[in-house]
């Protein structure tokens, strides 16, 4: 497997406390890889060190991010420039409050350089591979707010991958939708991973085992155990992921 | 991309730069004008001289009688502002039904939008008639009509100041109460009002601020005489109505101009303070919910 | 027993002091319009006025108060908005915002007639802009910044943080996440703070009397350094001046219904916009 993103000795504080100790791993490119613990481990934390977005919470970060050759937390990096490169899906689904075209051909108009027919072939192309086209083509032009909760996520997810991201950051993206709506974001990340790296945070051990190709399990801030799915799930080789993923704690 | 970041930040910038600069510039422009008034005479008889004869030959610039008229339908405007405002604050925040408020707020914020011009038209053609003939006195306009309009008008800021500060006392207190078996009336005014009394204080100060500040009310209303007043129906002339009535006919420069600025600078310094107090009330208010 | 009675003697306190303010309120319509609706024809909202004021229309002084609203918006809502932006989304140094807002909060407490003798003093006489439009509406401008700037602070921190992020984690910059995401959703809260300016710049006398407004003037204003009549002022002179009350009262009247509709009108609408923002909401 050939390696998207190298994290190497990643520390990060808020003020005297120490969020994230020591992490070493590497992302590897058109995988999913899922990173689990119970809350407040600092997963979601970590999943925004990845597109910087811990810039405006005064997080204190020392360590290196490695995308294609460059630290990621490089004075020079320019970070509208690298949140091209690493997109990003919340919690709770949060389309603008703009028509669903606009929706998804934001990214692409802030960055300003496609012509119109480009920007409309992107966004049917990015609608299309999260199965919403079919659902939308016709009410392009409505509000996004009136759409359903899974739909929304699946928008906001057809919004991220719009300007073509080397990689997707999902942060607990069904915590908020229904058994149905989750199941679909669950198959498309599976249909998606052959396209893009997908790096997705979840409490839920279950969907890690069933989309994930890598998972990392994260407890207090260190990441006690980083392997295959299938081998995590089946010969842990920590006692704590044991405990965790067989449910003792969460 | 850089310059546009910068240049979008430097505009915000200089446009939240320009209220230093209007307020610095009102302070000064009003300095500036009234200043020179005091080579002439010493601060000490402008403020407690008795007699206001601008144009008399020689003239006298002494503003106690228009301070004394200020203050004198201040007073009156917050003894009838204030117990209504408040009222109607506590009615609307603790004993409305939500359908209620959604009805009774626009109607206080429609007060709060009529033009002082209308209210003093009101005043001075309506309510003086009434208040001369039910008293039977030769003059309607004076400071007891003036106090009711101007009290009318403060209604909207005091009620909405202390309405603020009454919303943000915590459920919990008020449900602790009735816990403890105090009725509704007993929750409001031993426990909801000490609770946001700061936000209230505020709230009266506002008032205090809005009427003795306001022009076109006591311009109309107030009878304009420039004696120190004998009863609650003797005719005043507030510091704001000398400004207004007489600044129409001074001369640019002249001893009179410089005097109607000097009052001005009086009248500034009151506000400017009483609108500290004002901040420092509310930031308390603030302040004492953090510490909860 | 006593408690009872203290009970209901509060709630009759509370529920009297809104009765008293609302039947004010109602009275005090009543009594204007019974007093001036019989002046109220097309000809008195679109006809000059005639014979030193007792008789004809009061089109100047609509003209009037229209252009000096028009101008102090102008300049007010562009300054009051680049201001909100920088006290919400930059924000920095504190101290200077500290000073920033101080200095807005004693604006919107200064009277209004030190106003007047600030635009006297300042545009009139010190930038030689005589009485005239322009005048009187750059110090209305400065009268109505506090309330745009800080409608448009609260209207601006009330975007929830989520849309900020999904527009940052798109790779925007502050000031596209700015234009593009928060002003558009702020737009509404701000408006209705400018709607409710509007009315009030209307409104307002005691900082024309010396800077703009004329009692009486032969033609209509041509260029923004003319002097003009104001509704308002119309008003107080037409009860303070002149020789014929009995035919200027019935015309003050016919005034204030015009200008009273007008601000109704204005303050109805920022009323209606924000309870449309909030059920929008939930």
């Amino acid at each position: 497997m050939e390696e998207l993103i190298k994290v190497k000795n990643l520390n990060l504080f808020f003020g005297s406390k120490h969020i994230l100790k020591s992490i070493n791993m590497s992302i590897y490119k058109k995988s999913v890889t899922a990173v689990i613990g119970p809350s407040g481990c600092g997963k979601s934390t970590y999943l925004r060190c990845f597109n910087r977005m811990n810039d405006y919470n005064g997080a204190k970060i020392d360590g290196e991010i490695m995308l294609d050759g460059e630290d990621i937390n490089s004075k020079n990096t320019d970070v509208t420039k690298l949140r091209m490169k690493v997109g990003m899906v919340f919690q709770k689904p949060n389309p603008f409050a703009k028509s669903i075209f606009e929706n998804v051909a934001f990214g692409l108009k802030i960055h300003g350089k496609l012509k119109t027919y480009e920007i409309e072939n992107r966004v049917e192309e990015s609608l299309k591979s999260v199965w919403l086209w079919d659902e939308v083509k016709d009410r392009l032009k409505e509000s996004a707010l009136l759409l359903s909760g899974g739909q929304q996520q699946r928008l906001c997810m057809a919004r991220a991958l719009a300007t073509n991201p080397e990689i997707v950051l999902l942060d607990e993206p069904t915590s908020a939708l229904d058994p149905n709506s989750t199941r679909k974001i669950e198959d498309l990340c599976l249909e998606l991973k052959g396209k893009v790296t997908i790096l997705i945070v979840t409490h839920n051990i279950a969907q890690a085992a069933r989309i994930s190709d890598y998972t990392a399990f994260l407890y207090l801030g260190e990441l006690i155990e980083y392997n295959e799915t299938k081998l995590i799930f089946t010969v842990p080789k920590d006692k704590k992921t044991e405990e965790y993923i067989s449910g003792k704690f969460g | 991309m850089k310059t546009k970041e910068f240049l979008f930040k430097y505009v915000s910038f200089l446009a939240a730069s320009l209220s230093i600069l209007f307020l610095l510039g009102i302070i000064l422009s009003i300095f500036k004008e009234g200043i020179p008034l005091f080579k002439e005479i010493n601060v000490f008889d402008f403020i407690f001289g008795r007699r206001w004869h601008p144009t008399d030959e020689p003239p006298d610039f002494g503003i106690l009688s228009l301070i004394i008229g200020s203050i004198s339908v201040t007073i009156g405007a917050l003894i009838v502002g204030v117990p209504l405002g408040v009222g109607s604050a506590i009615y609307v925040s603790e004993i409305a039904s939500s359908n209620a408020k959604e009805i009774l707020k626009p109607f206080i914020e429609i007060l709060a939008g009529i033009p002082s011009v209308i209210y003093g038209l009101f005043g001075m053609n309506i309510l003086a008639p009434i208040v001369r003939k039910i008293f039977n006195i030769p003059i309607g306009l004076n400071i007891f009509s003036t106090s009711i309009i101007l009290g009318i008008m403060i209604i909207p800021f005091v009620s909405s100041l202390s309405e603020d500060a009454l919303r943000s006392v915590s459920k919990d207190v008020r449900e602790a109460s009735y816990a403890l078996g105090a009725n509704r009336i007993e929750t409001i005014f031993k426990v909801i009002v000490p609770a946001a009394l700061p936000g209230i204080i505020a709230s009266i100060i506002l008032g205090f601020g809005r009427a003795i500040g306001e022009t076109m009310v006591v311009l109309m209303v107030s009878g304009g005489t420039a004696t120190i007043p004998s009863s609650i129906f003797s005719p005043v002339r507030p510091m704001t109505s000398a400004i207004a009535s007489e600044m129409g006919e001074t001369v640019k420069g002249s001893l009179h101009f410089q005097a109607l600025y000097g009052i001005a600078i009086v009248l500034l310094i009151i506000t400017l303070l009483s609108n500290l107090l004002m901040q420092w009330f509310v930031s308390r208010e603030k302040n004492e919910k953090k510490i909860y | 027993m006593k408690r009872k009675f203290i009970e209901i003697l509060g709630e009759t306190f509370l529920r009297l002091s809104i009765i008293i303010s609302l039947i004010f309120l109602f009275l005090f319509l009543f009594m204007i319009f019974s007093k001036g609706i019989k002046v109220i024809s097309w000809e008195f909202l679109t006809r000059m006025p005639r014979s030193g004021m007792t008789k004809g229309g009061i089109y100047p002084a609509i003209l009037g108060t229209f252009w000096i609203t028009i101008v102090s918006i102008f300049i007010a809502f562009p300054i009051g908005i680049f201001s909100g932006i920088f006290l919400s989304e930059y924000g920095k140094p504190k101290w200077l915002v500290d000073i920033i807002k101080t200095s807005i909060n004693t604006l919107s407490g200064t009277p209004s007639i030190v106003f007047g003798l600030f635009g006297l003093s300042v545009f009139v006489i010190g930038l030689n802009l005589k009485v005239s439009i322009l005048s009187g509406g750059l110090t209305l401008a400065i009268l109505i910044l506090p309330t745009i700037i800080n409608s448009t602070v609260e209207a601006i921190n009330s975007v929830p943080f989520d849309f900020r992020e999904a527009a940052l984690s798109l790779g925007a910059t502050k000031s596209q996440v700015i234009r593009n995401v928060v002003l558009p959703y702020a737009m509404p809260g701000i408006l209705t703070g400018t709607i409710i300016s509007v009315g009030r710049a209307a409104g307002e006398t005691a900082p024309i009397l010396f800077t703009a407004a004329t009692f009486y003037s032969r033609r209509l204003p041509k260029s923004l350094m003319d002097e003009v009549m104001a509704m308002p002022y119309h008003i107080y002179a037409l009860m303070t001046e002149g020789t014929s009350p009995q035919y200027q009262i019935p015309i003050a009247y016919g005034t204030a219904i015009v200008l009273l509709i007008l601000i109704l009108f204005i303050n109805g609408s920022a009323i209606f916009l924000r309870y449309r923002i909030r059920k929008r909401r939930g």
